[in-house]
């Protein structure tokens, strides 16, 4: 065979480094959407090498639904520090006590939808042209019909039966005032591609995705994790259990799994035998059968 | 486990929902174990409160809720799945007459086209439309499935038939390798395991074929263009002096000491280093994302292309395409938009169409000044500053383009250059 080839984790990699580039060509003040995650890490992480030796021209920006895992929020810190880039917070807090939202009522309250206008807000007031986030096609159903360039309206939302023919790798970030797009370097990658590469990389993440014992509750089918933030009902127990989070998300919604797994090496290698979707463990997906898409067409990430 | 030197490989579906392409995909998805437990128990769910005997494995592929509803493909759609040999990304595209505009944009990017033919009815209008924009876009691969071989009793006789129909007026096409597989996507023949009921049928899987298909060589590796992105310069510490010029290599090689010529200016240096995050690497190919610097300090930006010296692409202002109009508005004539292409954006108008294309019977005719929705055509294009270019079908990145309507802001023709 050609020695001309890249294999298909130099190929995603390659895609993600010219998309990162584009954003930077094609808008004035882009920022990258960071909730300490694995998929925001692995785009930081790209964007670091899309620019090398210049540092990542862009700001990061975090959502804080202020239900955060302290873990999330000092890996945030450190990142920031080490990058020497600018943090931009956007806090759900603040939305409440401002009055733009009202908590949600009831057992199943989260801060999930809240988040929607917090960003829209933090993109209007920070004069924001282009958030990247690290969305993946193969999360969601709603989500792999999304571009590279996904263009927002005015209002901040999605309107996915018209959205702009997107072909080659020719990308039209083209938008009037008041406008936005969101960019999404690593739309063609799985899970498994993004552990794979969090492996082969050496890419820091936070503990929480590692296995480790926790003070957690059962509910929705998932071990949601035990904290000042959740109602216990009645019928509810906490417990200890050797948990890991396979996505990472606000504390009061994003439950882990059992595992043993404590090395990236293991998690790849439970990820590869998983039976079930990642956001299987979140309740926000499940509310019903469209939720990803609704929340996505008012302008969630 | 997926091998670490494992490649991969995009295809486009094209069909309908009455050829089985949503079933197709079910399966391969299905049987390659890619689809999860949460995932078929929705699927179950809604099979059952639908009625349908079985898992229907098409339900997979429904994505938005108004296709839920209209039971049809909207919008090209972004599966994948993964075998030990290869990562592959499926662009799933509506079979429509209406939505010729996804068939192209799944196309665009794909280095293999299956063609989804009902055994039952043969090579039809839509076969053909097919195909034909496969061959427009430069597909390398087309695979024909005849599908539904369970309901014409597994026949030699109808595969061998509708295979010479293909091959009488695909030979009037621009297609390199066509391969054709009896399948049953409802019964799972010929798809990921080998079909019992087709003995006579010697060669191998769809997903077989798909796994060994031969794509390194499809990439031009001869003609090296490289755009340019954006520049870096860190102007701070060890890198104060630092000018690389960042993009992705569109074609061809490039290595330290190669001599080149910069476009549109003219001015020729030596590639100094092509550097990476990783460090410097002794040379470059597409679809490397790299940044190379010079041996002279020369003043390139954006939309400049680094060639070599002993190898240039065209450069003109006049350019003669391939247009296929995506939007609801008409181009009126002479109509002036936005060209992007690589990197380079210009004002371009649409100085002329020079005929259109009857997709249906892709006979050339003359009739009609504007441009519809779905029209493909071929026009001359006039821009206000040289664009460096190649033929489509020399270079599917250097050779393509898309035209943007400055008072909407859309994405309004893909272009490809004659």
């Amino acid at each position: 065979m050609s020695k001309y080839y890249l294999n298909y984790l130099d190929e995603l990699e390659s895609e993600a480094i010219y998309v990162l580039r584009e954003v930077w060509a094609q808008f004035q003040n882009p920022v990258i959407l960071f909730s300490g995650g694995k998929d925001s890490i692995v785009v930081t992480h790209l964007a670091r090498k899309a620019f090398f030796p210049a540092k990542i021209p862009f700001a990061l920006m975090h959502v804080d639904t202020g239900h955060n895992f302290p873990e999330t929020i000092q890996f945030r810190d450190d990142l920031i520090k080490e990058l020497g880039v600018r943090l931009i917070v956007g806090s759900v807090q603040e939305s409440i006590d401002q009055g733009r939202v009202a908590e949600e009522r009831g057992k199943n309250a989260t801060r999930n939808a809240l988040q929607i206008t917090t960003l829209l807000d933090a993109i209007e007031s920070n004069k924001i042209d282009c958030a990247i986030g690290g969305g993946r096609r193969d999360e969601e159903k709603a989500r792999a019909k999304e571009r590279f360039f996904s263009h927002r309206d005015d209002f901040g939302q999605w309107d996915p039966k018209n959205q702009r023919p997107e072909l080659w790798n020719l990308f039209n970030g083209k938008q009037f005032e008041g406008e936005h797009f969101r960019a999404f370097p690593i739309s063609n990658w799985t899970e498994m591609d993004v552990w794979n590469y969090i492996k082969r990389e050496n890419i820091q993440i936070p503990s929480l995705y590692f296995a480790h014992e926790r003070e957690v509750v059962w509910r929705n089918n998932s071990w949601i994790p035990n904290s000042e933030f959740l109602k216990l009902e009645e019928h509810e127990e906490v417990v200890v259990k050797k948990i890991r989070f396979r996505t990472l998300g606000d504390i009061t919604i994003t439950g882990g799994i059992e595992s043993d797994a404590d090395t990236v090496a293991k998690i790849a290698e439970e990820v590869s035998a998983m039976r079930q979707t990642e956001r299987g463990n979140r309740s926000d997906d499940k509310r019903s059968e469209t939720a990803m898409e609704d929340r996505k067409r008012q302008g969630y990430f | 486990m997926q091998l670490d030197n494992s490649q991969l490989l995009r295809f486009t579906t094209a069909g309908s929902v009455d050829d089985g392409k949503s079933t197709l995909i079910g399966r391969l998805l299905y049987d390659s174990k890619s689809i999860f437990e949460d995932q078929l128990e929705a699927i179950e769910a809604t099979s059952k409160q639908k009625g349908h005997e079985g898992v229907d494995l098409a339900l997979f592929t429904d994505g938005l809720k108004d296709e839920r509803e209209q039971g049809i493909t909207i919008d090209v759609a972004y599966r994948y799945f993964t075998t030990p040999k290869r990562k592959f990304i499926i662009a799933d595209t509506p079979g429509h007459i209406q939505y010729t505009r996804n068939m192209v944009t799944g196309a665009s990017t794909a280095n293999a086209a299956i063609i989804l033919v009902d055994a039952r009815h043969g090579v039809i209008e839509q076969t053909r439309r097919h195909a034909f924009i496969a061959s427009l876009l430069q597909i390398p691969h087309i695979i024909v499935c005849v599908n539904k071989m369970d309901l014409v009793d597994f026949s030699e006789d109808v595969f061998n038939d509708i295979v010479g129909q293909f091959e009488k007026f695909s030979s009037k096409l621009l297609v390199k390798d066509i391969r054709f597989r009896p399948i049953s996507a409802l019964l799972g023949d010929n798809v990921v395991n080998r079909s019992e009921n087709m003995p006579w049928y010697e060669g191998s899987t769809l997903l077989h074929t798909l796994e060994t298909l031969h794509i390194s060589s499809d990439v031009n590796k001869v003609d090296a263009r490289f755009p340019v992105q954006t520049v870096l310069r860190p102007q701070s510490g060890e890198y104060l002096d630092y000018r690389g010029y960042a993009g992705r290599m569109a074609s061809g090689v490039l290595r330290p000491g190669d001599e080149v010529t910069v476009l549109p200016s003219g001015f020729s240096s030596k590639i100094k280093t092509i550097d990476t995050f990783e460090g410097s690497v002794e040379e470059a190919f597409a679809p490397m994302s790299v940044s190379v610097t010079l041996e002279d300090d020369i003043d390139i930006s954006r939309g400049d292309m680094i060639v070599r010296t002993n190898n240039k692409p065209e450069v003109s202002q006049d350019v003669e395409v391939m247009l296929c109009w995506l939007n609801n508005k008409p181009a009126k004539p002479r109509a002036k938009y936005t060209v992007r292409h690589t990197s380079n954006e210009q004002k371009a108008m649409i100085k002329e169409i020079v005929y259109k294309i009857d997709i249906n019977t892709l006979e050339r005719s003359s009739n009609g000044d504007d441009l519809e929705m779905n029209d493909i055509c071929k026009v001359k294009l006039r821009t206000t500053q040289p664009l460096m270019f190649d033929s489509y079908q020399q270079n599917r990145t250097t050779g393509s383009l898309i035209l943007i309507d400055e008072a909407t802001n859309e994405t309004v023709a893909a272009g490809m250059i004659v």
